[in-house]
């Protein structure tokens, strides 16, 4: 126990300082690998998901012709695969969502944007997120129990409808739409609005003919990522809008007819089919169509969200 | 003055939309808890359900979301955290980042339907798992990615970039920096994120349809490899699978998910609140 004391160097006390500053730059690579590879797992995991979805639904289009996918028959027992009815209810309640949830959402971004006072900011801001939260079943189920009854009483034949599924669906996607909407007004240059203000504009006017406009790139966006949000609901979209496979005849009255969505097909007849049995990949196969949807739709979103991003750089926003 | 009044019109146009986007709101809410709260008592909250689930309690459902949660946080956090830290401190401007920001916002718009046909066919099919609590949470996992990586990214960004530079500058290497200096600044974001995430997660049904939720299974799961109950698919099943359910027990199903998800959301708006208040920055 003489001389100088030992110098600690934790794990690695055995060994000299260089092959210790040598084996923790090692680790180190080792770490940064493993950050580069999470990151770039992300575009990974999106390729396993779509070739997960080909490897279980490539047999229903190798097997039926695409026009019979295609057709307006979905009769799984008698062999009838064709999604069309299915694609007409999923657009038909989310066209009828986003034309509750889009001035209902644009509105109440310009309100909290423009108008609100500070406290009612920070009770309303919440609140949307609790909105934000409360899981899709939950929704589902009252409008199961709740709302449906409601409907039917107005004088719709069943309570379970395209109407009660858009209601429902529209303040599912209010958050999404509302909070893209506010960042959108919100990265509108304060000189826009100052300026306006200072020439003797209302505040009315200032938001209508010089905000909106130059927010309007960003509000695009957020009605694609509330439409994307709206055609993949499952829970809700199954409970309230009745599964019927058929195509609604047109008509004042066609919201209140029942629908089948694609989302709520998946979830509803996954659970009785035998595996590997054509029923099963044809279901593989909407999840298929699905999965192409809302990928060009959010791809696009993303584009846009990212031309937008430069022009602000540039300073041309 | 028209201008004016139109002015005043506009404005109280809007209030009233904005107060139609808020009242359903709290209504649906103040309206689950007057419900449901009567169904809510120490037995209904740990016993097993009874009698074709008609009678007794949700408990193997509430500990089942328990479970799942847990799993999902195991099964997302390494990757969503590495992802954060490559998109916040190492990727370039370059078109390989691009992509991966493409991918997270793809990822975020994927149906939850379709993650669960993806865990299907890749975990309880492809890797064998069979439907079971491993399946569900690595579904779930995945689906958790975008928000808890975006949220993850945001406050490994919010750090002042001197914090870097003074410790890189002292010749501390990147890893270290981001290690004692970024990552424990920029902890409470991230705790924020993932439990956001989480809160998500638990709510969640059509990911779990096919990959983990039992219809009705009144014992515990034994190990990883069994199936469990899940609350908001036992809600599904209570309230259209099985006639003849009292309303009571679907409203206290209800409200006790409802319960869980939004405390984790509280309990997020609150380690957010706080952080902000203790920055030094």
């Amino acid at each position: 126990m003489s001389g100088t004391p030992k110098q600690d160097f934790g794990l690695f006390s055995n060994v000299l300082p260089s092959t210790r500053l040598r084996w923790k730059g090692r680790v180190e690579f080792v770490i940064e690998y493993l950050i580069r590879f999470a990151g770039l797992s992300t575009i990974l995991i999106v390729g396993l998901i779509f070739y997960f979805l080909l490897r279980e639904g490539t047999a229903a289009f190798l097997d039926i012709p695409l026009r019979q996918l295609f057709g307006n028959r979905w009769y799984p027992i008698e062999d009838f695969f064709g999604i069309w009815p299915l694609i007409v209810g999923s657009i038909l309640v989310t066209i009828g969502a986003v034309i509750i949830a889009l001035p209902l959402g644009l509105t109440t971004a310009i309100y909290l944007g423009e108008f609100a006072p500070q406290w009612q900011r920070e009770i309303l801001k919440p609140l949307i997120e609790v909105l934000a939260g409360i899981p899709s079943i939950v929704l589902g189920f009252l409008g199961w129990v709740a709302l449906a009854p409601i409907i039917q009483q107005m004088g719709a034949p069943t309570g379970l409808t395209i109407f009660t599924g858009s209601l429902i669906l529209a303040y599912m996607s209010l958050p999404t739409i509302i909070s893209i909407s506010e960042d959108a007004l919100y990265a509108v240059p304060k000189g826009f609005r100052d300026g306006a203000l200072a020439i003797g504009a209302t505040q009315w006017q200032t938001t209508w003919r010089v905000i909106l406009p130059a927010a309007r790139s960003g509000l695009v966006i957020a009605v694609m990522l509330g439409i994307g949000r709206a055609i993949g609901e499952t829970m809700a979209v199954m409970m309230v809008t009745g599964n019927a496979a058929n195509i609604p005849v047109l008509g004042p009255d066609m919201i209140f007819q029942p629908v089948r969505t694609m989302t709520a097909t998946i979830a509803a007849e996954m659970g009785e089919v035998a595996q590997g049995s054509l029923h099963y990949s044809v279901l593989f196969w909407i999840g298929i169509v699905l999965f192409v949807i809302t990928f060009g739709i959010n791809s696009l979103a993303g584009r846009l969200m990212g031309t937008q991003a430069g022009r602000r750089r540039k300073g041309q926003l | 003055m028209k201008r004016q009044q139109a002015n005043k019109l506009a404005v109280g146009i809007i209030s009233a939309v904005a107060a139609l986007v808020v009242i359903p709101i709290m209504l649906v809410i103040v309206f689950i808890i007057v419900r449901g709260i009567s169904a809510i008592s120490w037995e209904f909250l740990t016993a097993a359900p009874r009698q074709g689930m008609t009678e007794g309690g949700i408990m193997p459902a509430i500990l089942g979301t328990v479970i799942l949660t847990f799993g999902t946080f195991i099964a997302c956090i390494p990757l969503a955290i590495g992802a954060a830290i490559y998109l916040a401190e190492y990727a370039g401007d370059n078109r390989l980042t691009h992509w991966v920001r493409l991918a997270i916002v793809n990822l975020a718009g994927i149906p939850s339907i379709v993650y669960g046909l993806f865990g299907l066919g890749a975990f309880v099919l492809f890797l064998g798992l069979g439907t079971s609590i491993i399946a569900g949470s690595l579904t779930l996992g995945i689906m958790t990615l975008p928000v808890v990586i975006s949220t993850a990214e945001e406050a490994i960004l919010a750090v002042p970039q001197r914090f870097r530079t003074v410790s890189l500058s002292l010749g501390a290497t990147r890893w270290q920096t981001i290690r004692h200096q970024v990552l424990p600044q920029a902890l409470p974001g991230i705790i924020t994120g993932v439990i956001l995430g989480l809160s998500r997660a638990a709510g969640e049904t059509a990911p779990i349809l096919f990959t983990v939720a039992a219809f009705y299974l009144p014992q515990l799961p034994h190990s990883m490899l069994d199936q469990t109950m899940a609350l908001p698919y036992h809600l599904y099943v209570i309230s259209t699978q099985v006639p003849g359910m009292p309303l009571s027990i679907q409203y206290g199903t209800a409200l006790v998910l409802l319960l869980i998800v939004l405390s984790l959301t509280l309990v997020a708006t609150i380690v957010r609140t706080s952080m902000r208040r203790r920055r030094e920055w």
